[in-house]
């Protein structure tokens, strides 16, 4: 395992930060912190373990590379594998194609996206949800498509959206 | 070295094993359109608008990469060029905002000259998509619109190559990417120190520095004010390059010219540099014989400093507590000369004119004020002030010479060559050499430091022979390399100068565009000539100088100077998301 | 379990295709089988992936005293049948039996089987990359060496670093990946180049879209890529090297892993290689999703940590490449031709193939084709052979088109090109490129536009943007393709214009970005472009001019109607229709409104009489 606090690093290259979580829980690796090679399959490991890149294990690893953040973002936002966000617990897409799109698909997204506070992001803040827009699906007869976690829901309208969410919502309360 | 013949569009030119087709062309005196080379710099052949023809080639080859081969044909203006050359300019075009006419760059910019060298006179791809990005406009210094850059690269790879920052970077792919801070964060709150290269080497309009002539035209208008303005030594030497006239010409016609604009008085940073030696040397001395913290690094480089709090704050003890020039002079303007002219100082506007955006960070930073006020309300670059002869339709080459206004206007030639590289350091030393031995140096003693050298070592024997040794370093990229040995106890340097801007302040992100090595040896020189020129070498001999210690602040390092002219600094973090990160 | 000459094998080929089309669940059927009857009288084996990838699950019996025979396609339905014949001496199923594994000619004793190498098939194939695939089991050592594996290596070894370039040199090898540079050349400049430090890479990043070949050799002979890295290796001068593999081929990291750790126990990885002084350290780097990654610049850039864009070259990989060393980079099926050639020699190679292009070539036969998978074809072979001999001609016997050779970097051949042969030079000639050995099959109802607009919507999505003509060009070529597919019924006449002279612009720019983009991604993303404009011209004319799809798939070009003859007024159209764009009284015929149809196509999937048409 990686002995990454007792190293001989000063001045810029001084480590500010605790090492990555990939590298300090032992389980992937070993990730030699003197070789730049190794962003990428420290990245990897970083994933595998949260799902997506967290904002907080990006600035470890940037430390822990000796390189800026700003290049660990470019690295992380060009290639296809990895995710800056991770996605919500429950994942909504919404058909964009033509005949979704004349039902009404636009008026479902932004009702849904209002409800869950959604600006700029695609996921709420509790994590509970995803909104994507997604190409056609292919179902044009059920117009307009919704899909939840892999489930179709066609014929959907704004309000019904609105109480499907809200009824996971609630499930979600209970459990926790 | 053995040499490689080549013919540039039948122009026969012999090169040096090594060099590009674009050196060949250089040398063959062809010109070659280029956007994403940096001198100097390794070659990326992104932007392919340096496209050639080489016979035997299939498809063209970009002059800036591309190794010259003994015997190559090429040729730069063949239709096959024209047209590739055309269709790459249409796509950036096609990419680009509408703006010329507004844009901050309108009558100077790469990208302008470019299409206008090309002809071309229409749009070729209309409604298509574009990039689309909010404008950041959070920093003080400067401005970023994504939409109007042409992704040369060229900002990130003098931010990371040649500054050692590396705040911005490529993100994202394909069409749809940008150059961003990590995660997109405002600018203001990562780790650029504000030098402005990225915007002196920017062919676009996509980073121009935050314009604050407006304010300052505000200020002219408002006759219940005061408002005063100061200039910095490498202001004047790139009004000399522009106008085409010598140092000393430039300066007086430029202290007339802001009469016009209206200034009440007009002042000189320069007297304010020589007051910095007084108190830095002092400083330095006692530091010397207090046993530290030494070395003495120089503090009058606002985008050091920010880049030291970033990256070593624990060396931060080291900087001198000297506020910069242009500070101090404000300070004084609002105590001394406010007091001495019995004028209210909350009706004086400081206004500073710089080769340098950092300045106007610096300006707003919260420690900068003192019981008169905010030392400097309002910083313009030289790109502004020229903007501004603009505005006035003012021909800058029939004024008449003007002088500076008396008080916080005279300077030693030690003053003025502040802006170039090891000016502050051949300054103080012709000071501390005095105050050491009781008798001046030869001004021209330390010349050692002069040049553009990336670091730059003298040495000075003191009196009891013990030999004091200092380093003059130039571009942040420099500083690093060498803070990192200063870090880890590797020198025994007593003092170093630091500037963040290759070249020194003459090659300042706020100077004109265009700067390159040549040029930037051109300013130092002109500012070297002024220096050789004056009559007063010294900074310690400064009658104005003088006179303000006598009546004001009585001594360097004394309390009045403590409270007006030096200032603090705070360690920053490195990261965006530090304090969570640490946990 | 202690196998002996009365055991009786069954081997399950579970390539990632395999799997896919069940073959996993076929493994477990037998395991369950065996366990239940005499777990000591049967061995159960995994196998790679035969190539005949229509007729997967595969399995192939190895009962005492016959030859070996495959099975295909083996579903829940049929294995019992197949365990029958095999634990009880039943019937040989004969309707789904491929053929036995003897040499051609061979008489054997098996009624109504033929030579698996004999059926139409496998028999113009020359299987020398994928000789042991779906043969052996990946995950033995001792199977390879049983096939003859390290030979190659131990040969080498015996020879100097320069002989052994000048072998691959002789053997005429060139580069499998798509340029076809010769691999004994590149060798010759890394072997040549000054360096302390040397590296070989390998190119398993394998990103067109429908190419399979290096995924099926990783997967199913990994020791033949390490052997022929090793050889690399020796040959240049280096002592390390890296097999960048797309992360999205788990099970083929996974084999490769494993045989690493095999081949470095057993002493033909890691110092000291076969008792020499040759040491050589084989380390796996995946690819996190980048098409670009592919290129040679581009993928270092990714092993060196840094975003996947291509540098300009000269200097060369084998001068400057991996961390500014001399560099080799060869594609998985180039590494795998390299065994072969050192242990039976140039000579041997140069058998097959033709002067130029000597070997053969894996393609992945896809498509409108009758037989569709991987296929090993001696270089030189007419198109014309390989899709209708081996393919069997077009699926459901439709008129032939086109035929797509080398992914997104390659061209659309018509009928008339048939003949051309395919080794590396032919190809360009007819205006295609080799590539990586895509080749997808296309009929008269595929639209030469579409085909076209699908693979640059590949290119630009991943182009990696560093050039201005590859990121932008692509982008407008893109958006010029749209705009033909796209319908156009509210046009104002500016728009038209506007459309018209994009696609005047379009070959312009298309030749333009052939002849400055940067990297390989951007010089050939126009060539479906240009290829289909060259010879489906017709087809863009219908489009731009006419506003007419041909084949019928653009869908937003197509106009449905109802024809009056065949509808008897069920309205079950009405219902469907998310524009209300149908109109009519019960029991009479209906009409379609044109204005409102959105082209979607709902009714006519659900018309119970055919009566909705398109024109």
């Amino acid at each position: 395992m990686q002995e990454a606090n007792v190293c001989q690093c000063t001045g810029s290259r001084a480590h500010r930060l605790p090492p990555p979580t990939a590298v300090s829980s032992g389980a992937y690796g070993p990730f030699d912190a003197s070789d730049p090679g190794t962003l990428i399959p420290l990245m990897q490991a970083t994933q595998e373990e949260f799902g997506y890149l967290p904002r907080v294990e990006v600035a470890r690893i940037a430390d822990y590379l000796g390189l800026s953040e700003a290049r660990v973002y470019g690295v992380a936002t060009f290639y296809n594998q990895f995710r800056l966000e991770p996605l919500g617990k429950n994942y909504i897409q919404i058909c964009s194609g033509t005949a979704c799109h004349v039902k009404g698909a636009s008026e479902i997204f932004s009702v849904l996206r209002a409800e869950l506070g959604l600006e700029d992001a695609s996921t709420s803040k509790d994590g509970l949800f995803t909104v994507d827009s997604v190409a056609c699906l292919g179902a044009c007869s059920m117009a307009p498509l919704v899909n939840v976690n892999d489930e179709f829901h066609g014929h959907m309208t704004a309000q019904k959206a609105l109480k499907l969410v809200r009824d996971i919502r609630a499930k979600e309360r209970k459990a926790q | 070295m053995s040499k490689i013949n080549v013919t540039v569009n039948g122009r026969p030119v012999a090169v040096d094993a090594g060099s590009t087709i674009l050196d060949a062309a250089n040398k063959a005196q062809v010109r070659i359109p280029t956007l994403c080379h940096i001198e100097g710099l390794e070659p990326t052949g992104s932007c392919r608008v340096c496209s050639v023809e080489v016979e035997g080639r299939k498809t063209l080859v970009p002059s800036c990469a591309e190794p010259a081969t003994d015997g190559m044909k090429i040729r730069t203006n063949t239709p096959r060029v024209l047209l590739a050359r055309k269709q790459m300019i249409q796509l950036m075009l096609a990419n680009h905002p509408d703006d010329c006419l507004y844009c901050m760059r309108a009558g100077d910019c790469d990208l302008q000259q470019m299409a206008e060298d090309a002809g071309i006179r229409e749009r070729a791809w209309r409604r298509g998509e574009h990039r689309s990005h909010p404008v950041d406009r959070s920093s003080p210094s400067v401005v970023r619109d994504p939409e109007k850059c042409i992704l040369c690269g060229k900002c990130v790879r003098v931010c990371d190559e040649v500054q050692g920052v590396a705040a911005i970077d490529h993100a994202g792919r394909g069409f749809d990417s940008f150059v961003l801070p990590a995660f997109d964060d405002e600018l203001a709150s990562t780790t650029c120190v504000n030098c402005g290269q990225c915007v002196a080497i920017c062919p676009t309009g996509a980073l121009v520095e935050r314009s604050d002539l407006s304010r300052v035209w505000r200020y002219l208008a408002d006759d219940a004010l005061v408002t005063v303005v100061q200039t910095a030594p490498a202001v004047r030497a790139a009004l000399a390059h522009v106008y085409g006239m010598s140092g000393g010409d430039a300066e007086a016609r430029m202290v007339t010219a802001l009469r016009e604009m209206g200034f009440a008085q007009v002042f000189d940073t320069q007297y304010a540099a020589d007051l910095t030696i007084m108190e830095e040397g002092t400083e330095l001395l006692h530091r010397i014989q207090e046993g530290g913290p030494l070395p003495l690094i120089t503090s009058c480089s606002p985008g050091w400093i920010k880049f030291a709090e970033h990256f070593y704050p624990d060396s931060l003890e080291k900087l001198s507590t000297c506020k910069s020039p242009q500070q101090m002079l404000g300070a004084m303007v609002k105590n001394y000369w406010a007091e001495q002219m019995d004028v209210p100082a909350e009706n004086i506007r400081v206004v500073a004119v710089m080769p340098c955006t950092a300045k106007k960070f610096e300006a707003e930073r919260p420690e900068m004020e003192t019981e008169g006020g905010r030392d400097v309300d309002a910083v313009i670059t030289t790109r502004e002030l020229i903007r501004a002869f603009g505005e006035m339709s003012m021909d800058f080459e029939v004024l008449e010479p003007g002088e500076f206004d008396r008080f916080l206007g005279a300077s030693s030639g030690a003053g003025a060559i502040f802006g170039a590289t090891g000016g502050v350091a051949e300054a103080a030393l012709r000071t501390v050499f005095y105050l050491l031995t009781g008798e001046n140096p030869g001004p021209e003693d330390f010349e050692a430091v002069r040049g553009l050298e990336g670091v730059k070592e003298i040495e000075l024997t003191l009196p009891d022979g013990a030999v004091v040794r200092g380093a003059v370093i130039h571009g942040l990229g420099n500083a690093r390399r060498v803070m990192d040995r200063v870090a880890s106890g590797e020198t025994d340097y007593a003092f170093i100068e630091i500037m963040a801007c290759p070249g020194g302040c003459v090659g300042g992100g706020g100077q004109p565009y265009g700067a390159d090595l040549q040029r930037t040896a051109e300013l130092a020189g002109e500012l070297y000539e002024i220096d050789e020129k004056r009559v007063l070498r010294f900074s310690h001999e400064n009658p104005e100088i003088q006179k303000a210690y006598e009546d004001y602040l009585e001594s360097p390092l004394s309390d009045r100077s403590h409270a007006l002219l030096h200032t603090q600094y705070r360690g920053r973090s490195q990261f965006s998301a530090e304090d969570e990160a640490s946990e | 379990m202690n196998p002996t000459k009365d055991t009786i094998t069954i081997i399950v080929g579970t390539g990632t295709c395999g799997m896919a089309a069940g073959a996993n669940k076929i493994h477990d059927y037998f395991a369950d089988k065996i366990g239940e009857a005499a777990p000591d009288a049967f061995q159960l084996k995994r196998t790679g992936c035969l190539g005949y990838c229509t007729v997967e699950p595969i399995v192939d019996v190895e009962i005492p005293g016959w030859p070996r025979v495959s099975f295909g396609p083996v579903t829940l339905d049929n294995a019992e049948r197949l365990w029958d014949m095999v634990a009880e001496g039943g019937e040989l199923p004969t309707e789904f039996v491929l053929g036995t594994h003897s040499d051609p000619g061979e008489v054997i004793e098996l009624r109504d089987v033929p030579v698996l190498w004999e059926t139409p098939f496998f028999r113009h194939q020359k299987r020398l990359v994928l000789k042991n695939s779906g043969i052996i089991d990946p995950e033995s050592l001792q199977e390879y060496l049983t096939a003859g594996g390290y030979r190659g290596l131990a040969r080498a070894l015996e020879m100097s670093p320069a002989e052994v370039v000048e072998e691959v040199k002789t053997s005429g090898l060139r580069g499998r990946g798509g340029a076809g540079f010769p691999t004994g050349l590149k060798w010759q400049f890394a072997h040549d180049a000054p360096g302390d430090q040397k590296y070989i890479i390998c190119n398993a990043d394998e990103g067109d879209p429908g190419a399979f070949m290096d995924r099926s050799i990783l997967e199913g002979d990994p020791h033949a890529v390490i052997e022929g890295l090793a050889i690399a290796a020796y040959a240049i001068g280096a002592d390390k090297g890296y097999v960048y593999c797309r992360a999205e081929y788990p099970l083929a990291i996974r084999r490769l892993t494993d045989a690493i750790a095999q081949a470095e126990e057993a002493g033909y990885l890691g110092n000291g290689i076969c008792g020499t002084d040759f040491s050589f350290e084989l380390l796996i780097k995946k690819g996190a999703g980048a098409f670009v990654c592919g290129e040679e610049t581009a993928l270092i850039a990714s092993i060196e940590g840094k975003r996947g864009m291509p540098r300009p070259r000269p200097p060369y990989p084998a001068q400057s490449g991996l961390w500014g060393k001399p560099t080799n980079i060869n594609n998985v099926e180039t590494v795998a031709n390299v065994p072969f050639i050192l242990a039976d020699g140039a000579e041997a190679f140069r058998r097959y193939g033709t002067e130029n292009s000597p070997g053969t070539k894996v393609f992945a036969l896809a498509g409108k084709v009758k037989r569709s998978g991987l296929v090993e074809a001696p270089m030189g072979m007419p198109l014309r052979d390989i899709i209708f001999d081996i393919g069997g001609g077009v699926q459901d016997d439709k008129a032939f088109k086109a035929v797509q050779i080398g992914g997104p970097s390659g061209g659309c051949l018509p009928e008339h090109l048939l003949d051309t042969r395919v080794d590396y030079d032919s190809l360009v000639e007819a205006g295609a490129m080799m590539g990586s050995g895509g080749m997808v099959v296309m009929d008269e109802d595929t639209c030469m536009v579409d085909v076209a607009k699908f693979f640059l919507d590949f290119t630009a999505s991943e182009s990696c943007g560093k050039c201005l003509p590859c990121r932008e060009g692509c982008a407008r070529l893109k958006e010029t393709l749209n705009g033909i597919v796209r319908a156009h019924r509210d046009e104002s006449p500016e728009e038209s214009l506007l459309r018209f002279q994009a696609v005047t612009m379009m070959e312009d720019l298309a030749k333009v970005i052939q002849d400055t983009a940067a990297c390989g991604l951007g010089q050939t993303a126009p060539n479906p472009i240009l290829s289909t404009l060259e010879y489906f011209q017709d087809e863009y004319n219908a489009h731009v001019f006419e506003r007419r799809c041909p084949s019928g798939v653009c869908t937003a070009l197509l106009e449905y109607y109802i024809d009056p003859e065949l509808c008897t007024g069920c309205g079950l159209c009405v219902r469907r229709c998310p524009d209300d764009a149908i109109i009519g009284e019960k029991r009479h015929a209906h009409y379609i409104a044109t204005e409102k149809c959105i082209n979607c196509g709902t009714c006519r999937q659900f018309c119970p009489f055919g009566a909705i048409k398109v024109r």
